[in-house]
């Protein structure tokens, strides 16, 4: 199939970035959204013309590193879906695409369809762990049982993978979703009571300086986060942060 | 090397050590080296050498090069010990950390460690590594430390815990192990492993890894890769990206202290010796360009497996041998080159612009079933799609693992079964437009499941439509995750149709050659996680490979690289100012100005595609002498080609994606050479290496133990030949002994 692709290039992070139009034939229906972009650039390059710069590496919906504002939606039109698992098969012919990359202030532009996310890095480096060195006498693992109910619901916070989706989709760049899913997952485990408090003052106040924004419950993080993170997460992590700062 | 003397000329030892023969004599005057002079000529004796290089250690006989042949001329051999401790293999490890010299307290201050890679084994040594007090500089070429490629491991971990009682031991795990890499893996090493995996499990519920639990709160196993046991934890689908992000949060931890400087963005390009060791790399910032130089007291190289030279492979795009060619390229020895895995259930290529390609579980051979049709005529009326796979009728149906192997049927190893399929496809019953495909079938399961339901419900067995209803519940059950990825990147639903799968690329076994300390031949290098090759001989089992990744890491580097850091404590910072530093930040400068100044016309990928056709046609799932011939005469005219026709748009002190890839390509090609080379020298088939000619009347791979129980140790050399050097194997706790599955 044939696309006009309309994709964002932008140097770097000090030149002005603007929409380029592609058209781009032999697009098939089995390749991925990523292998579209790869086919593109293969054509560029065949060119002699820079290809298009995207973050990508495990391709298995996993890593992250993927991202892409397509058509106006984080990650693309099908829910609960990465890029790099988006197959061209869930667009027509003929068919105009807009490709942009994730935008918020935190997350500024490196080249072309590439941002700086090291902004949730920092956030969990503020407070994302449990203070525990590898001595090799650690507590024997079933020594403290989980009610299987905050296991589970430890491990669906903990499946956030980072990618930034959540605050690409929210109208004001607001990273709570990714915060309190970390947040969540230790608030729910008996190992993350010892820092509890201390944790999610922290995050936020990381979260805080970074520059990103308050969240006004519009919900649309969870609407498009790919992993299906819940908001629930985010309510449970306004509770604790009102606690810590109580007992404060 | 002289003959008669076995003394190393300064010309040769320069070479040997990669140093200029300047240096050579600095060590000389000063007395470093000793030296004789024959003749007016000065000649080293090889154990001023090795005290050289090793200066605590005394200097004892072992069988590591035990027979190389000193007569031949061109084979400059070099001993070097494995450093397994003596006594009763349950004890070594014990007695050995307890003989080990330690750095103090106040002293690890003073010592910075560069660690390569944030993976499962770089994470969990630069976190454990700064707990102990050490400086720790990490480096990953993603944008977060947290999207290593380990992200990505499904199934889990092996622990030798027994908590399902059902016999598993620390004896059973290490057994299981040696039997399963085909008696190819050192024991020592092995032992040890199996030891720590219970330590493991522990430190991970510890940092809040949220292990599935069954309903009394307890951690749950299940069973993986044919062993008898239920020892394998896991995190639903999601083991490996669970314990990265356990790891991920240790680091963070050290990092908000200030004892980890993370460099994201970065990528190692060249290792710094000074005087024989090991004392910096250079590092390129991916997103500026630039050429940066690191300086520290050791080097730990954890930058994961090699699959990536067959282009296609169930690894992540960026995974890549750089850095751990890089240091064979400076002396490192690289050992194994050729035991790669090939997983036998992944999707199928679908085209010729696929870049990489999707594992499907191990656990799915438990209720799938494996078949192609009998008849030609079939197999061309599907590829037409005049007929559906559905339409095939029973008896014309070859279910040829339950055909040759009756015992073990669809759950004979990974080697077996991807050969199988192999066999299958070449001899023309592939059922897709590539001829690559097989079907994994559940229709049989979704049945029994569902007759089993209708029983227990006590509905109509006998109605077809409810039965079949009834079992696709229960296989949603166990597999809905994966029967939805499935059908995302096929778009076929697998509940109504056959799966089809084929075997692809999915972990290297070879890697780094390293002793016991995890050291490398060149002092103050390591290598672990993927990138080492002692843990899992000729094929390694499912769940084994995190195992390895945070037992290198979190219990096992960071002290055994004390006994080398103890000679430190009063070395002072190491400056990036020495010559060595810029000598080496020269040669990668060089080597990526090239590309930059060659104008051709090819880009990147075509190479590196054609390179994987190369390795896929004549060094995959089986081997013969001729075609590894083709193999490395084709990848040098390959080489000779890129070199000269290669495309890299774009600037070197800018971000450029092509740059960092033509880099990666260029060792891939070198190290392609070398795995085929090694393929050849190794006249068996073992585990994943499969040699044509060495097979039984029934085609099952024949193992030669009496010349062929080694770890092949490979020397680089610079314009010439790679040298051969045998690591043999002893074999003091497990019995060597061939596998059968029939
Ligand atoms: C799809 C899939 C599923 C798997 N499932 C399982 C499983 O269920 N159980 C199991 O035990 N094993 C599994 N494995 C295998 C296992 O995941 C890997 O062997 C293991 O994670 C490797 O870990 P590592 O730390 O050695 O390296 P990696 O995780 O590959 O990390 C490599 C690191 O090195 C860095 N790096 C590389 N080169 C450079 C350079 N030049 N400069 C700077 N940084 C560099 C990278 O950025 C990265 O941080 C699976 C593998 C695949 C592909
Ligand atoms: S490339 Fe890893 S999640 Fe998309």
């Amino acid at each position: 199939m044939k696309l006009n692709l309309k994709i964002w290039r932008q140097k770097n992070n000090k030149s002005k970035g603007m929409i380029h139009d592609y058209v781009l034939d032999g697009v098939e229906e089995d390749m991925s959204f990523l292998e579209m972009l790869d086919y593109l650039n293969n054509k560029l390059l065949n060119e002699g013309k820079e290809p298009v710069a995207f973050d990508h590496d495990c391709r298995e919906g996993i890593c992250g590193s993927c991202s892409l504002f397509i058509n106006g939606v984080a990650h693309g039109p099908e829910k609960g879906t990465t890029t790099c698992q988006l197959h061209m098969r869930k667009f027509k012919d003929g068919e105009t695409v807009y490709v942009e990359p994730f935008r918020a202030k935190a997350f500024p532009v490196i080249k072309d369809l590439i941002v700086d996310r090291s902004s949730f890095d920092r956030i969990q480096q503020a407070g994302a762990y449990i203070s525990v060195n590898t001595s090799g006498n650690t507590q024997d693992a079933n020594s403290i049982p989980i009610p299987k109910q905050n296991a589970d619901e430890a491990f669906n916070a903990a499946t956030c993978i980072g990618c930034g989706a959540c605050v690409a989709s929210c109208k004001n760049s607001s990273a709570m979703l990714f915060t309190s899913a970390k947040v969540s997952q230790f608030s729910l485990l008996p190992q993350g009571q010892v820092e509890r408090e201390s944790r999610v003052l922290n995050m936020v106040n990381q979260m805080d300086l970074e520059g990103f924004g308050a969240c006004t419950n519009t919900g649309a993080c969870e609407a498009q986060c790919p992993k299906g993170i819940s908001v629930k997460n985010i309510a449970r992590m306004n509770r604790e942060y009102i606690m810590a700062n109580v007992k404060k | 090397m002289d003959k008669d003397l076995k003394m190393f000329s300064i010309g040769d030892l320069a070479e040997f050590l990669n140093v200029s023969q300047k240096t050579i004599r600095r060590h000389i005057n000063s007395g470093k080296i000793e030296s004789k002079k024959v003749g007016g000529v000065h000649r080293i004796p090889i154990h001023s050498v090795r005290k050289f290089l090793n200066p605590n250690e005394s200097i004892l006989e072992n069988d590591f090069d035990r027979d190389i042949n000193m007569d031949n001329k061109t084979s400059q051999s070099f001993p070097f010990q494995n450093k397994v401790p003596d006594g009763p293999m349950e004890q070594k490890w014990s007695n050995h950390k307890r003989n080990i010299n330690l750095v103090s307290p106040a002293n690890k201050r003073l010592i910075d460690v560069i660690v390569v890679g944030t993976g499962l084994a770089g994470a969990s040594a630069s976190a454990t590594l700064a707990e102990l007090g050490y400086n720790v500089k990490s480096f990953c070429f993603q944008d977060s430390s947290r999207r290593a490629h380990s992200i990505a491991a499904q199934g889990g971990i092996n622990a030798a815990k027994n908590y399902q009682g059902d016999g598993d031991s620390v004896y059973r795990l290490f057994y299981d192990t040696v039997k399963g890499g085909d008696y190819r893996s050192r024991e020592a090493n092995v032992h040890r492993l199996a030891e720590v995996s219970t330590n493991i499990i522990d430190q991970c519920v510890a940092q809040g890894v949220p292990f599935a639990r069954d309903y009394g709160g307890l951690l749950d196993n299940r069973s993986f890769g044919g062993v008898l046991v239920s020892r394998t934890f896991y995190a639903k689908g999601q083991t490996g990206q669970q314990l990265l992000l356990g790891a991920y949060s240790a680091m963070n931890r050290q990092v908000n202290r200030g004892k980890i400087k993370m460099y994201t963005r970065h990528e190692m390009l060249e290792l710094v010796i000074v005087d024989g060791k090991a004392r910096g790399i250079i590092a390129r910032n991916l997103v500026s360009g630039k050429l940066e130089r690191h300086a520290a007291h050791a080097v730990v190289i954890a930058s994961g497996g090699y699959g990536n030279v067959f282009f296609l492979s169930t690894n992540a795009m960026g995974s890549n041998v750089t850095a751990a060619w890089k240091i064979h390229k400076k002396g490192a020895y690289f050992a194994n080159p050729c035991f790669t895995q090939i997983h036998p259930t992944c999707i199928p290529v679908s085209g010729e612009n696929q870049s990489k390609l999707t594992l499907m579980s191990e656990s799915l051979r438990n209720d799938g079933r494996i078949w192609v049709p009998k008849n030609k005529t079939d197999v061309k009326k599907i590829i037409e799609k005049k007929l559906k796979p559905t339409d095939i009728k029973e008896e014309d149906r070859d279910y040829y693992l339950e055909r040759r192997y009756p015992a073990f049927g669809n759950l004979v190893p990974r080697d077996v079964a991807s050969r199988a399929a192999k066999e299958r496809c070449d001899a023309g019953y592939g059922v897709n437009k590539t001829g690559e495909a097989v079907y994994l079938d559940f229709y049989s399961a979704i049945i029994r499941y569902g007759k089993e339901q209708a029983h227990t419900k006590g509905l109509d067995e006998n109605n077809k439509e409810l039965i079949e209803k009834l079992g696709k519940e229960i296989i949603k059950q166990k597999y809905g995750n994966l029967f939805e990825m499935y059908e995302k990147i096929t778009d076929e639903n697998p509940y109504e149709t056959p799966m089809m799968i084929y075997p692809a690329v999915h972990y290297t076994m070879g890697g780094v050659w390293v002793d016991y300390n995890l050291m490398t031949t060149i002092p103050g290098c390591y290598a672990i996680g993927e990138a080492n090759f002692s843990d899992h001989g000729a094929n390694r089992l499912g769940a084994s490979a995190l195992m390895q990744g945070l037992a290198d890491g979190y219990f096992v580097l960071p002290y055994t690289i004390g006994d080398y850091l103890s000679s430190d404590i009063r070395t002072g910072k190491i400056s990036t100012d020495l010559p060595e530093f810029e000598v080496a930040e020269k040669e990668a400068f060089d080597k990526l100005n090239y590309f930059i100044q060659n104008k051709g016309s090819k880009p990147v990928d075509y190479f590196h595609k054609k390179l994987g056709r190369i390795m896929w046609n004549k060094c995959g799932m089986s081997r013969n002498k001729d075609e590894l011939l083709e193999a490395i005469s084709e990848i040098k005219k390959l080489k000779e080609d890129f070199y000269k026709n290669v495309f890299v748009p774009g600037e070197l002190f800018d971000f450029n994606e092509e740059l960092a890839k033509a880099g990666r390509v260029a060792d891939f090609l070198e190290l392609g050479e070398l795995f085929a080379k090694d393929a050849l020298e190794r006249e068996e088939s073992c585990g994943g290496h499969f040699r044509e000619e060495h097979q039984t009347k029934e085609g099952e791979a024949l193992r030669d133990d009496e010349n062929y129980n080694f770890v092949s140790a490979w020397q680089f050399k610079e314009n010439s030949e790679p040298m051969l050097h045998k690591e043999i194997l002893k074999f003091e706790s497990v019995k060597l002994k061939s596998r059968s599955y029939k």
